[in-house]
């Protein structure tokens, strides 16, 4: 036990979660000051003067009583951004291309999942599960869909990419871009010539659709509760342990040491003995995992997939990896987070700040104008640069 | 033996010659094709309205066939895609031997489709399109034999109104069909006196908890969504996570069992879930018990929403065919004649009722349902209760 404590590296379990304490309260300050600030100084317009006739309280009160919800909503696909962008930005790190068909990586995490689910469904294995039980059904999920999805990234890796390897750089772009439709039409064939259905649907069982609540404010005539329901608490909690994991295996073991050896250098790597094409496979196999859970803890969050689930999820964390800096880790965690909570509070509070003119729906033209931004004053994105080691 | 075998190879070769020459020499075809979505999230309703379509064509085609004239299904898949419904319909006008178009589910996809018929004066009948344009372009060639949107989103908002409904919360999916219905039920919402908190359009499907936030702070009475049940049943389901106990009303993209099996008691919590719809389930009128009988018996599932329309636009394509091939003297008439004689129609018994077309190919009189869920078992979902009845004319 003391040898065991000596060889695990404790620095690099805790500064993980550190910095992901360290992001997630920073940008939810942040984004609560300045909304809160555009609240004040819109409270005194036209349009604090129409959130007051129609619901009776002032627009400071009314942004101030949602934070809480919204931050934690935004967090909660903050963190599911970060985990696919993980994906992105290790493969990144490795061969500096932009491995397109992780979405799809994705999706097929999330069928493996959720049809395991919906077959232990079918046997009435899940109706009578004590909650105990339900969470083992769960993570057997996760586990089966983190499985099916690392096999297939590697796979993809040794068909589609590791021909290619030395033909000029658009080429894997383009092949992993037809991958990417492959699969989906392969996912669409499996499923129709299988269940005969397009939509498949996380079957409800043990208690992840509750709802802790945590705080209830009164808001002109109603009342505004504040909570987090039990899958959201597993979505965070999920994606912190595999970001811890991921961050001790790249920063504190011999594996993560070639893994950045690599991603120096493929030449001078394989001049000290490492095993360059083996080390690439094992960087698609670790992507492929992430993606994989993060497709089951997505389909648990949002309930209903279909073939084509992986696309705007592996858009926008392709995003979250450019905003963050691509190739570089820290910079995918911090990009998750910032775009999922950027999104939701703009998609939470456009609304009422422009009197209904451009609501939620033009949530995502702020998110990406944000990216365009950073991407204008720091093409490297918000961590490239200060952080050498890429992975 | 060398000689047996080359007299039997005669033999053989001399049967298939004759018998090809059979088949070509046969009766004159006569395609009447169908258009929906096959494939992708919309084909558990597609699927059905060709199957509709084909019960129909097996059942009375008999006429036809007496006057000597082969009469085929030719289904084609728009993929609830405007592009691949017009790819389709340039495919299916170039085709001679097509005289009639049962088609379309999604208005989307039907408008832009039916300027392509129109082009060539080709029949369309469809069984489950509302949007108002379908027919106030007034093309001779466009029929359909359901309700309209303008009126659907005036049902849903009286319904409201009757139920004591004082404020609510408008979504749509920026789609022609549901911000179609969504800003009549908003115009027809005002009018009766309740207060519309919010207006919003939405392509999402997996993530609402950002369009939520401003509903759960409204806390309105209601919550009507315009648009399908893909993304409206999730929506749902996420409100009644974040606390929302009002009513949910939508329109006839809700009506799948599909539905329930997303959202399951959350739908039926709270103040419940209603949606209005042109498609009453296929045991509502009186004529079609036969239908579900048949239906059951050769698919072996029970019909979804809008089956026994395709059933009766089908049945409509082809008493028109016929009446135009015996004006022509028994012969293959042009689609011209068939389209004038849809047209000419008058108290055309179906089993979803007795139509007659106006001048623009609206029924006189079609019929509006509104419907509650009762269960959140998919299986039941045939069974959840009509609330109300209306038979509206379409309006001037």
């Amino acid at each position: 036990m003391k040898s065991f404590s000596k060889t695990l590296n404790m620095q690099e379990l805790i500064r993980p979660l550190g910095q992901m304490a360290f992001f997630s309260i920073g940008t939810t300050l942040l984004l609560s000051i300045l909304t809160l600030l555009l609240a004040w100084i819109l409270d005194r317009t036209i349009v604090g003067q129409t959130l007051l006739d129609r619901l009776n309280v002032s627009l400071f009160t009314y942004t101030l009583v949602n934070l809480p919800q919204v931050a934690l909503d935004g967090l909660t696909i903050g963190f599911v951004y970060a985990a696919i962008a993980l994906g992105y930005t290790m493969v990144y790190g490795v061969l500096e291309f932009i491995n397109f068909a992780h979405s799809e990586i994705f999706a097929v995490g999330a069928f493996v999942g959720v049809e395991l689910l919906i077959a232990l469904d079918h046997f009435g294995v899940l109706k009578g599960a004590s909650l105990g039980w339900a969470y083992v059904y769960l993570i057997a999920a996760i586990f089966a869909g983190m499985v099916a999805a690392g096999a297939l990234a590697v796979t993809v890796e040794r068909i589609a990419y590791r021909p290619l390897r030395h033909a000029s750089r658009l080429v894997p772009l383009i092949s992993a871009i037809g991958v990417s439709f492959l699969l989906q039409d392969v996912i669409r064939l499996v499923e129709s010539l299988t269940t005969g259905q397009f939509n498949r649907i996380f079957p409800t069982f043990g208690n992840f659709d509750r709802r802790l609540l945590l705080g209830k404010m009164s808001l002109g005539a109603t009342n505004i509760t504040f909570g987090v329901s039990v899958k959201s608490i597993i979505v965070i909690v999920s994606a912190v342990l595999m970001l811890m994991a991921l961050n001790y295996l790249v920063n504190a073991t011999k594996v993560g040491k070639a893994i950045r050896a690599v991603a120096q250098d493929h030449p001078t790597a394989s001049l000290m003995g490492i095993d360059v094409n083996r080390i690439i496979s094992l960087t698609f196999l670790v992507g492929g995992l992430l993606g994989g859970a993060a497709g089951v803890l997505y389909a648990l969050k949002f309930t209903r997939i279909d073939a084509f689930v992986g696309f705007f999820p592996g858009l926008k964390a392709f995003t979250a990896a450019v905003l963050g800096g691509i190739g570089n880790m820290t910079g995918a965690l911090l990009g998750g987070i910032v775009l999922g909570m950027l999104e939701t509070y703009a998609g939470s509070y456009m609304g009422v700040f422009t009197m209904g003119a451009a609501g939620t729906e033009y949530k995502d033209i702020f998110a990406f104008s944000i990216l365009i931004l950073v991407l204008i004053f720091r093409p490297q994105g918000l961590m490239g640069a200060s952080v050498a080691q890429k992975a | 033996m060398t000689r047996r075998l080359i007299v039997v190879l005669t033999l053989v070769i001399a049967a298939c010659v004759v018998f090809s020459g059979s088949v070509m020499a046969a009766d004159q075809v006569i395609k009447i094709a169908t258009q929906s979505p096959l494939s992708g999230d919309q084909s558990v309703v597609g699927v059905d309205i060709k199957r509709g379509a084909e019960l129909a064509l097996e059942q009375l085609s008999g006429p036809l066939t007496k006057m000597g004239f082969k009469v085929e299904l030719a289904p084609f898949d728009d993929q609830a895609n405007p592009d691949t419904g017009v790819a389709n319909a340039k495919r299916i006008v170039a085709d001679p031997a097509i005289l009639a178009v049962v088609g379309h589910y999604n208005s989307g996809v039907q408008i832009p489709s039916s300027e392509v018929y129109h082009t060539s004066g080709l029949a369309n009948v469809s069984p489950a399109n509302t949007n108002p344009k379908v027919t106030t372009r007034g093309y001779l060639e466009v029929n359909r034999i359901v309700g309209r949107d303008d009126v659907q989103g005036v049902v849903g908002a009286d319904f409201a109104a009757g139920k004591n409904v004082k404020s609510v919360f408008v979504v749509h999916d920026k789609t022609a069909y549901g911000q179609g219905i969504a800003e009549f039920f908003k115009k027809r919402a005002a009018e009766k006196g309740m207060k519309v908190l919010g207006f919003e359009g939405t392509e999402e499907k997996a993530n609402f908890d950002a369009l939520l936030s401003p509903i759960i702070a409204g806390n309105p009475d209601a919550v009507y969504f315009g648009g399908m049940y893909s993304q409206a049943a999730v929506m749902f389901k996420q409100a009644r996570e974040k606390g929302y106990m009002g009513m949910f009303i939508s329109d006839d993209g809700f009506d799948s069992s599909d539905a329930v099996k997303i959202a399951g008691q959350t739908l039926l919590d709270g103040a419940g879930t209603f949606y209005s719809t042109v498609s009453g389930p296929a045991n509502i009128y009186p004529g079609t018990a036969k239908f579900v009988a048949d239906f059951k018996a050769k698919f072996n599932a029970a019909p979804q929403p809008f089956a026994a329309q395709g059933y009766d636009s089908m049945a409509i394509c082809l008493k028109a065919i016929e009446a135009a091939a015996k004006a022509n003297g028994n012969k293959l008439p042009t689609r011209q004649a068939v389209a004038k004689q849809i047209r000419a129609l008058k108290e055309f018994k179906g089993i979803t009722g007795t139509f007659t077309f106006n001048e623009i190919g609206d029924p006189t009189v079609a019929k509006y349902f509104v419907i509650q869920v009762t269960s959140a078992d998919p299986t039941k979902w045939n069974d959840n209760p009509v609330v109300q009845t209306l038979d509206i004319a379409p309006p001037k």
